[in-house]
This record gives structure tokens, sequence and C-alpha cells, in this order.
């Protein structure tokens, strides 16, 4: 167990590593940011300050150092635009995003297994294979697309729901969140919909098809020779082996959920880090872009690191190595 | 002796797309109680459907088209799900055929053994785990204590047959249906679980069914045997009237097809041919293909079941005359 954590955190440092340079190298190629951060009419000393003030006239590997050094100390430099600690305005955006992605994978994993299970135990109903055309559909259908339309059937035509923003913000457990308050309910359904559909299509699938290569097992027989009932052996035998690709894509899943709330937060102008980091491509804020990337590499990491434990609690094969 | 199941006239098909096959033809057969009914024939004979008709686990396109399963005098054809749910596990269980794949590799042994237990017994907790341990103990797997947490992956395949014939025994079955229990195993560790399985049959008064291609293994512990080709019963008598006095072309075929230590021959010898396809199967006997002492009635009338001699049934035209 010990040796398995060092070698997930030495793979974290490697990537990290790897993901630093790469963001290093990109943000240095985005453009030049002295030319948002001077004025117009600057003269050539202001600019020569400038690029002394920002390091820019130091070698690129002594550039490279010192936004690594920094960044160890949490410290990405500032905004630009908001003239803000960059990972501060990204922590403070933190939980808008991920109150929506914890949502969002709810969803998918309730709806996902639930309707997967059901279309693999029952492949020839009509509603499975509704269900299955739907799938289709959801895989689909892109998220930009999906919110526009619900915002137009249930926003504008019918008027049921708020199509923008968080709303009213409460604290349960000193977290703040919108589910504290039924606005912010009302106000989270549309986005946390949007977002979570693909991610539910791809678990309905997923489900439906271990589900369905695990009934016809062997042990299966055996629990029903047992005379043990359908549904046990269904929610029980069955939906315990076909969990196991499931957790996969469910790291998968939560990985690009949390990328996807770029669309989905732009679409409903929902305050998270998805919506902070378009607008700061869209104004070259490179302290910005790159702390949101290593934080994204950050997450990413430790998902997998959790799937893997989660792997070694559902399949009593799979040993920490 | 009393008859702990009677199989009257049972028809199982399967409706493909292909037409249907007749996997399990009607067929008459009894097993008595404390007796050892061995069922033998070739692949695709209709062995292991019959078994799983016993206990209605046959799966969509198949169905139980007609007939009757008296156990015990109740007919389980007419029971519905739930009450067939009461009957597995209890008084019929089951035993498969590749112990690789009939344990569910996400759940300790103890809670196989004790998913039994729970459904079927009113035992408690420390009972069961007793009841689990006793049972690994009955089927020779040492150090019980400690295998009972393990996982069926951490088992070898005659150990893990070990476990699936302790499941099989946890709720004292009053009839046990092995199919080829032993076909996936090393040859030296099959002798080893039918001497087990025998021996716990007779220690606990139990009648059992095995099915299985292997006739020299079904004729050591037998009592009787059922020789089966395309879903019909060819013939059925007693062990010793099988192996000395048969009487269907296709039971001496299977029975000199097995090799003989003191008979020092160059090749065995076989039945020509395959077995038909199930699709279209011949209009008069099913063997009449590869039979070799066809006649002229064979090809357009089927042979009736019938009782030869007392306890002898043969279903032949032209049965041989004479020993083996």
């Amino acid at each position: 167990m010990i040796k398995f954590l060092i070698k997930r955190i030495w793979q974290l440092v490697i990537v990290l590593f790897a993901v630093s340079l790469l963001v290093f190298i990109m943000t240095s190629l985005v453009g030049d940011p002295l030319s948002l951060l001077v004025k117009e009419n600057a003269s050539a000393s202001q600019i020569a300050e400038a690029t002394e003030y920002l390091g820019l006239d130091q070698p690129a590997y002594h550039q490279y150092f010192l936004f690594v050094k920094n960044a160890l100390n949490g410290d990405f430099g500032v905004s630009y635009r908001y003239q803000q600690s960059a990972i501060h305005l990204i922590i403070e955006r933190m939980p808008a995003t991920l109150e929506l992605v914890v949502i969002a994978m709810a969803l998918s994993i309730v709806f996902g297994i639930v309707f997967g299970v059901y279309a693999g135990a029952y492949p020839n109903s009509f509603l499975s294979k509704t269900i299955m055309n739907l799938s289709i559909a959801g895989i689909s259908v892109p998220s930009f697309w999906l919110g526009m339309l619900m915002i137009y059937i249930f926003g504008i035509k019918f008027g049921l729901l708020p199509v923008s923003g968080r709303g009213e913000v409460g604290t349960i457990l000193g977290i703040k969140t919108s589910l504290a308050t039924i606005d912010g309910i009302k106000h989270v359904i549309l986005p946390a919909l949007t977002l979570s559909m693909g991610s539910v299509a791809s678990i309905i699938r997923l489900t439906r098809a271990g589900i369905q290569e695990n009934m016809v097992q062997d042990y299966v027989k055996l629990a029903r020779a047992k005379g043990v009932k359908n549904r046990k052996i269904l929610f029980g035998h069955v939906l315990k082996n076909t969990l196991i690709p499931i957790i996969t894509i469910f790291g998968l899943q939560l990985g690009s959920l949390i990328a996807y709330t770029t669309i989905t937060e732009t679409i409903f102008a929902w305050p998270g880090m998805g919506k902070l980091i378009i607008d700061s491509i869209n104004s070259s804020d490179t302290p910005i872009i790159s702390a949101y990337i290593l934080l994204v590499a950050v997450i990413f990491v430790v998902i997998n690191f959790v799937v893997d434990l989660l792997y070694c609690v559902i399949d009593p094969r799979i040993e920490l190595k | 002796m009393e008859k702990l199941l009677e199989v009257k006239n049972l028809k199982t098909y399967f409706h493909t797309f292909k037409g249907v096959v007749k996997a399990v033809d009607g067929v008459d057969f009894y097993v008595n109680k404390g007796e050892i009914l061995g069922i033998v024939g070739e692949s695709g004979g209709g062995k292991s459907i019959t078994g799983f008709s016993l206990i209605k686990l046959i799966e969509s396109p198949g169905k139980i088209e007609t007939g009757e399963i008296l156990f015990e005098g109740n007919d389980l054809v007419k029971y519905s799900e739930r009450e067939m749910s009461k009957i597995r596990g209890k008084d019929i269980v089951m035993i498969f055929q590749d112990p690789m794949t009939s344990l569910n590799p996400v759940y300790t042994i103890k809670q196989q053994i004790e998913e039994s237990l729970i459904l079927h017994t009113n035992l408690n907790k420390k009972e069961r785990h007793e009841r689990c341990v006793e049972l690994l103990k009955d089927v020779g797997i040492p150090n019980p204590e400690n295998r009972l947490t393990n996982y069926p992956h951490q088992f070898s395949g005659g150990m893990r047959q070990r476990v699936v014939i302790a499941i099989a025994l946890a709720v004292n079955p009053k009839l046990i249906i092995a199919d080829e229990p032993t076909t996936a195993l090393d040859v030296t560790i099959q002798a080893q679980i039918l001497k087990l399985m025998t021996e716990l049959v007779k220690k606990q008064g139990c009648s059992m069914i095995l099915i299985t291609h292997d006739l020299a293994v079904v004729s050591e512990i037998a009592d009787r045997i059922n020789v089966m080709y395309c879903g019909k019963i060819v013939e059925s008598s007693k062990v010793s009237t099988i192996m000395n006095h048969c009487k269907h072309p296709y039971t001496r075929g299977l029975l000199n097809s097995i090799p003989d230590i003191k008979d020092n021959k160059d090749r065995l010898e076989t039945i020509d041919g395959i077995v038909p396809n199930m699709f279209k199967l011949p209009k008069g006997c099913n063997f009449y293909p590869r039979c070799n002492k066809r006649m002229e009635e064979c090809e357009n009338k089927e042979p009736e079941y019938r009782e030869y001699k007392e306890g002898h049934y043969i279903s032949c035209h032209y049965p041989i005359e004479g020993e083996r």
C-alpha cells in the first residue's frame, strides 16, 4: 500500500513536470503579454521597464525555473485582467464548478446505472429500446446545442426554470452551495442536466453491455440453481461484476465533465472556473490559464488514483502494486 | 424402491430463427431414492438440457413444451417461478461443468456458501459460519476456517469444484444434478472428485443424476444408466446390463470406443459419421445414418421406446442379439 502510494505520488510529480513544461511553452507562444499590459502609446523605456519587471528579458530556462519555483509556492502570478492572484481567482470559483460536476456525476451514476441495468436485463422491452435510442442521441448531441435547446424549452417557452447564473447561494456544513436554497436548486437543474447528458448516455450503454455479458455467465446459472431471486442476481451478483468497467469510465467521465464545464458554464453564465478560463483564454490572461491547466492535471491524477483504489474494493483479483 | 423423481414425456424445444431444435424430445425416466443415475451420450445429445429442464432453468428461446416432472409426486412443470426458487438450491441442486466460471469472482467463498443457507435455512450467523466450515471440511479443503474468506481466484480448479460441491450439499438436498462435474478437471483430480461426490451422496442419502459423455466414468459409480442420442433416450438399464448386455447399436458403439488396457489394439473403434443436424433429423430412427445394423424399416419408421426386459428399456427395431 505504502509502496503504491509512493509510486503514485512519483507519477504525479512526473505528470506535473510534463504539464508545467507544456503550459510554459504554450503560454509563451500564445502572445506577447506586454501588448496587453502596457498602454498603447507607451514609450520604449516604459516597455523595457515592464519587460524587466516581468522577467521577460531573462533566458527561457530561467523564466521556466522561476515559473516552477513560484508555482510550487502557489504563486501563478497576478491576473492581467483582474489584478488579483490567479490561483486565488480560480479557487474562489472552484466550488461553483465542483457543485455542477458533482451533481452531474450523481445524475449520471443514478440514471446511467438504473436505466443500463434495466436495458440489459430486459433487452427486448419497448422501454429498453427507447432508452437505447435516447442514449445514442445523448452521446451524439453536442452539449452547446443541447444547452441552448434546454434554455429555449424550459426557460423561454414554458418559463419553468431560470437559465442564467447560480441563483441564491446558502451554506451547508460550512460549504457555500446553491443546493442550500430552492432558488439555487432551480438554477442548477438545467446546467447539470446539460452537462450530465453525455456521460449518462455512455454509462447506460456500458452498463447494459456489461449486464448482458454477465447474465449468460455460469455463475449466474449457479446462483439461479441456488434459488436466488432474479432481482438479487441482477443487482447483486451481476451488477457487482459489471461495475469494474463502469468505474474506469466513471473516472474518465469525471475528467471530461470538468473539461466540459467550460461550455456549459458559458452557455448558462454559471460563475465557475470553466467560464473564467474561457474568458481568460479570450484575453490571453496567461497566469490564470497556466494555473487552471496545472490544477486540472492534479485533479485528473487524483481521480485516477481514487479509481485505482475503488478497483481493489470491487474486484478482489486486482491488487495494489 | 421409492421413486424420488419421475419424468414423463418431457419435451424441451428451442425456437430459433433457423427452426425448431428438439433438444429433449419426449424422454421418460425415473430416479429412485438414494440412487445414482448416469446420463451419457455425445455432445449435443440433450443431456445437459434434460438436467436444466428438471429445475426449469431453460432460457429463451428454449421452452418446456409438454411433459411431467414429478418430484415427490408434485409436477414441477406446473410450478411458478416463485415456487421453483424454493425448490432450487434446497431440494434439487445442480453442479456445473466448469468450476473456473461457475463461482462469482467478486464474492468470497463464505458469501457464496452462505447465500444458500440464508435462503433455505433458519440458521443464525454463528451456526451458518460453523456449517460453512463443516462443509469445506467435508469436501476435503484443508484449513477451512481461513479459506472461507478467500475469493475463487485463490483456489485451483479442483478446489473450486469442491467448493461448488460444498454449495450444492449445503442444505442437504434430495437430488443433485451434476452436469459433467469432472470434465474440466485434470484426470488425476477427476477420480478424487467423483469418489468424493459418491461418498457424500451415499452419506447424506440423497439421489444424484450424473450427466457425462464418459461412459467409463459413469459405469464406475452409477446404479443405472440412460443413454441419450439426439434428444431421446435410446437405452436405459442397470449399469451391469448396459455394460454386458447392451442391445442398442449406439450404446455398443460407445462401449467399443472405450480403450481397454487388456486388449492391445492399434486403433480404437469409433462410431462412423457425426451427430446429425438438429434442424434436419432423420425421418425414422435418429441413429439410422450412422448405424451398422440398419435395415430398411429404420429409415422410415421411428422406433418405439419400450421395455425390452424388466427394467431394461430400449428404442430400436433390431436390438443386438447375444452378449458383448
